[in-house]
């Protein structure tokens, strides 16, 4: 699996989105990032892992505490992957307007 | 400013909706011509569509074939399941790549909005698996749902 597939496998689940969307607002510790779930530690540990293997959040040593953050990159990357894919649908639509004018100036040749 | 909007619903929707500056009939036709759909739904630029069979009924089929003239292409197939003209389509899907993917159900609006038609897209693809491979693997005819800085998600 390539890094973009990785991560948007990683999104595919309720549960990590939640952590993306709570680390959004900052740097989380793995307990405050368990709270609103009902979920064991190991299980939320196992989402974690899941999300920092797709390159999505990065791990800070402190003491003995490890909060987790967004890594930039990773989101940045499949911003523009999707950035990407966005473009490729307008240019569909936007031609489709050409199309659409010409359907309309065709209408209004076959009326005189 | 992009007329564009896409985002993701649930675990398996995607949505995406336009607006047009022609009326609901004009835009619908540009959906069910195989004529009009040759000249428009071609994805990035350089690729066309030589095979385009667009049986526009209930239970009808259709079959679309994009090349890059450089030996690169690949195919879809589906089939109508409701067509209300000039208000509404629904229609499955799947993309050989060579293999098929999932079936991907697909349901079409065309509302008048102003003095032109907004056009809603609501794919359900069969689970959020699916929906993630689709996005990452750049999803038929250049489609896409907004995880774009995360804004669906929050």
């Amino acid at each position: 699996m390539n890094g973009l597939d990785a991560a948007f496998s990683a999104l595919a689940d309720p549960t990590r989105r939640a952590i993306l969307a709570r680390l959004a607002k900052g740097e989380t510790t793995v307990n405050e990032l368990a709270k609103p779930f009902e979920m064991t530690q190991p299980a939320i540990s196992q989402h974690l892992k899941v999300l920092e293997d797709a390159g999505l959040i990065v791990r800070r040593v402190d003491g003995a505490k490890r909060p987790r953050r967004l890594a930039s990159a990773g989101i940045d990357a499949m911003d523009q992957w999707l950035a990407m894919l966005r473009k490729a649908l307008e240019k569909n639509y936007d031609r489709l307007d050409g199309v659409l004018a010409g359907m309309e100036q065709h209408k209004r040749g076959e009326k005189r | 400013m992009s007329k564009l909007t896409l985002k993701t619903e649930g675990d398996t929707h995607v949505i995406v909706t336009r607006h047009f500056a022609a009326p609901p009939e004009a835009v619908y036709r540009a959906h069910t011509d195989p004529k009009l759909i040759q000249k428009w739904l071609l994805g990035p630029e350089g690729w066309t569509m030589p095979v385009c069979i667009n049986e526009a009924k209930p239970g009808g089929k259709f079959r679309y074939e994009w090349t890059n003239g450089k030996g690169r292409g690949f195919h879809v197939t589906g089939e109508f399941l409701e067509l209300e003209p000039y208000h509404r389509i629904v229609h499955v899907e799947r993309m050989y790549l060579p293999d098929p993917t999932p079936d991907n159900h697909v349901e079409t609006k065309f509302d008048p909005d102003g003095k032109g038609t907004l056009m809603t897209m609501r794919m359900t693809l069969p689970d959020a698996q699916t929906r993630a491979a689709m996005l990452a693997t750049g999803m038929e005819r250049g489609m896409e749902a907004s995880y774009v800085r995360l804004e669906g998600m929050i």
